[in-house]
């Protein structure tokens, strides 16, 4: 009777340090996880100002200029226009 | 001497002293007993709230406004974080050297951070709101006390002043005020959420308890619009308004096939990123929430109406000589006086008298309903804010003479959105389609508000008036064929007409074979001594359709021939 008690006790004892650590280590998994989602957030800020970074040099004002003034494009005449359709095209 | 035999303790005392020793210690334990019971099992809630407080904390979860997308998925506007500082006066007692480093951080004068900072009477005072978050990084590196950081929202538009008026733009607080976010507020807006986790000793969460309120991010919002036709129209416009040195101008840009708002352009703008110099007329939203009396470009819309009526057809004759025509002492005058028209050059030279005559013979009634019809007079339902209905009074108290004016525009006032809208009738065949300011997937469904082909027979009218003999030569397009009507009014002023000042306007569509796009362009009070429609108006309008048309890949229905234009003051004046 004594020993079987004795048994008992050692296995909650071994229970007890088991829960200790499992919940030690959720909490630091946890704290990790956390921190992965606070970075997501923070990436997620990142891309919306990458975002408007990428709209504001790409404002159609600036492409137009650096179109006409630095690669001095234009839109061609009428005349040295020429349309091609699909269907002739195929032909 | 024998212990036991002590005479002590033949001492007897009696029973009742020990016997109320017992009941003291055991009333003694049953008090504790329920108080232990009550404090933990009855009323727990107060000990549990305070235990909680200790390593429980309620965490904000922050939540993005929706983004403001164009029609091709262009970022049109987007909410970033900001942070804004804010002090307790009472507390922030920063040193000589921590004070002129933080007024040179949030580039303020040093006194007015002072002026803040001494106003003790408040707990509470923000320093500067919507700072970068490097610029607050840097802030806090300071380590002032009684110097607390906020995060918010702010919103950035990167197309500046070219879409203004349909975005709007959002307060302080990320909430709509004007335009599209004002009238999307609901859709947009993120709800922020909230959640109890366990806090440890360092601050670290190491537990999520639960999640109070989940933070829903808004939604992001695809608008109908088309940022490089928005471009185009917005800087045509521009430098309309500047060359002719006008007041104001407006352009809308419709898809007829799916009622869509591709462009939607206004000057004077403001650039929303920056609203401190703000004025109310740059504000005004023209084309949308002002009227104006739109002259020439309603005479299709009455034609359209005789000819379903049968009352004439486009080849009868309607004498428009001597030019004027008296009804009830007031008299109506054509600029060109020609001896005779068929009803298809009345739209085509824009002939004041031909159209009245026209109209005296249609009831009121009609003529009414015909406008109603078109959408003159009702909101045109974009959901934008303010949206003009404009004005179209009551048939029964029409006079013989305001009817005759109203056949060609003048005693009636629409918004431009509605003068687009209508001109898509003769588009679609004779339906009118419901506009949307947002991106339309499925085509809706317009209403027939006149026969095919009296449409069809309208359509071809507005063609001949957009060629050399018509008033509006410089709205050809290479390539393409166009329709459409010139229109010059005279601004009321006091409930008058002002001798000197005009709107002029040109609303049209093309390709003429197969509609897909309409375009309304007006110009408000020119004043280089240019004023006619023909020649403020169609050339925008010509370059605003060439470009929308292009960026659109519509085929071209008509040869690559440089336009025709007739010689140089042989234009035909439109009647005014």
């Amino acid at each position: 009777m004594v020993r079987l008690n004795l048994l008992l006790l050692v296995v909650l004892a071994a229970c007890a340090l088991g829960l200790v650590t499992s919940q030690h280590r959720a909490r630091t998994i946890f704290a990790e996880l956390e921190q992965e989602q606070e970075r997501s957030r923070q990436l997620g800020v990142e891309y919306g100002q990458l975002q408007l970074e990428a709209s504001t040099w790409a404002v159609h004002a600036r492409v137009e200029r650096i179109a006409s003034r630095q690669l001095h494009m234009r839109v061609p005449e009428a005349k040295r226009l020429q349309i091609a359709r699909p269907e002739e095209a195929a032909r | 001497m024998n212990f036991a035999a002590s005479p002590v303790l033949e001492l007897t005392l009696p029973v009742w002293r020990s016997r109320f020793l017992l009941y003291v210690f055991v009333a003694g334990f049953v008090l504790l007993l329920g108080r232990a019971v009550y404090l933990q099992g009855l009323n727990n809630d107060f000990l549990q709230a305070k235990g909680e407080s200790r390593y429980s904390r309620v965490m904000e979860v922050p939540a993005n406004r929706g983004r403001v997308l164009d029609r091709n998925g262009e970022a049109l506007a987007i909410s970033t974080p900001v942070k804004s500082i804010w002090a307790i006066p009472g507390e922030a007692h920063p040193g000589a050297r921590q004070l002129a480093r933080l007024a040179a951080l949030l580039e303020m004068p040093q006194a007015e951070i002072g002026k803040r900072l001494a106003d003790t009477g408040r707990d509470f005072v923000f320093l500067k709101r919507q700072i970068s978050p490097e610029v607050a990084e840097r802030v806090a590196s300071l380590h002032i006390s009684g110097l607390f950081q906020n995060r918010e929202y702010r919103r950035y538009y990167p197309s500046g002043d070219v879409m203004a008026h349909v975005l709007g733009f959002t307060g302080a607080d990320d909430i709509g005020q004007e335009g599209v976010e004002l009238a999307y507020q609901d859709r947009l807006a993120g709800k922020p959420g909230s959640r109890r986790v366990i806090k440890d000793r360092l601050g670290q969460t190491v537990e999520d308890i639960e999640s109070i309120k989940a933070a829903q991010d808004g939604k992001d919002l695809t608008l109908a619009l088309d940022a490089r036709i928005q471009n185009l129209a917005f800087s045509q416009l521009k430098a309309a308004v500047a060359q002719n040195r006008a007041m104001a101008g407006g352009v809308v840009v419709l898809d007829i096939e799916s009622g869509e708002v591709l462009a939607l352009a206004n000057f004077p703008t403001y650039n929303p990123n920056n609203r401190s110099k703000l004025v109310g007329t740059q504000l005004r939203n023209r084309a949308v929430t002002d009227t104006f009396e739109p002259g020439s470009t309603l005479k299709p819309f009455t034609i359209a109406l005789a000819l379903e009526a049968g009352r004439v057809r486009p080849e009868s004759v309607i004498q428009t000589a001597p030019g004027t025509l008296s009804i009830g002492g007031a008299t109506i005058r054509d600029a060109h006086v020609e001896r005779s028209l068929t009803v298809a050059q009345v739209i085509q030279k824009s002939s004041n008298v031909g159209a009245a005559k026209i109209a005296l013979g249609l009831s009121p009634e009609s003529m009414w309903e015909m406008f109603r019809d078109v959408g003159f007079g009702s909101a045109p339902g974009l959901g934008f804010p303010g949206e003009a209905a404009g004005k179209v009074r009551p048939y029964r108290s029409w006079r013989p003479i305001e009817q005759a004016t109203m056949s060609y525009g003048h005693g009636i006032a629409v918004s431009l959105v509605q003068l687009a809208r209508a001109y898509s009738v003769f588009a679609r065949d004779g339906e009118l389609v419901p506009l949307s300011l947002v991106r339309v997937d499925a085509p809706p469904v317009g209403r027939r508000v006149m026969a095919p082909k009296t449409a069809a027979a309208v359509r071809a009218m507005l063609e001949l008036a957009v060629n050399r003999d018509g008033t509006a030569p410089r709205a050809q397009i290479v390539g393409y064929r166009v329709a459409g009507k010139t229109g010059t009014a005279h601004k009321q002023e006091n409930g008058a007409y002002a001798a000197d000042k005009y709107v002029s306007s040109f609303v049209g569509f093309a390709p003429a074979s197969h509609p897909r796009l309409v375009v309304a362009v007006m110009i408000d009070e020119p004043s280089t001594g240019r004023y006619y429609g023909g020649t403020v108006a169609a050339p925008v309008f010509a370059q605003i359709m060439a470009g929308a048309l292009r960026a659109l890949d519509v085929a071209p229905d008509r040869p690559m021939q440089p336009i025709e234009l007739p010689p140089e003051g042989q234009e035909v004046k439109e009647s005014v």
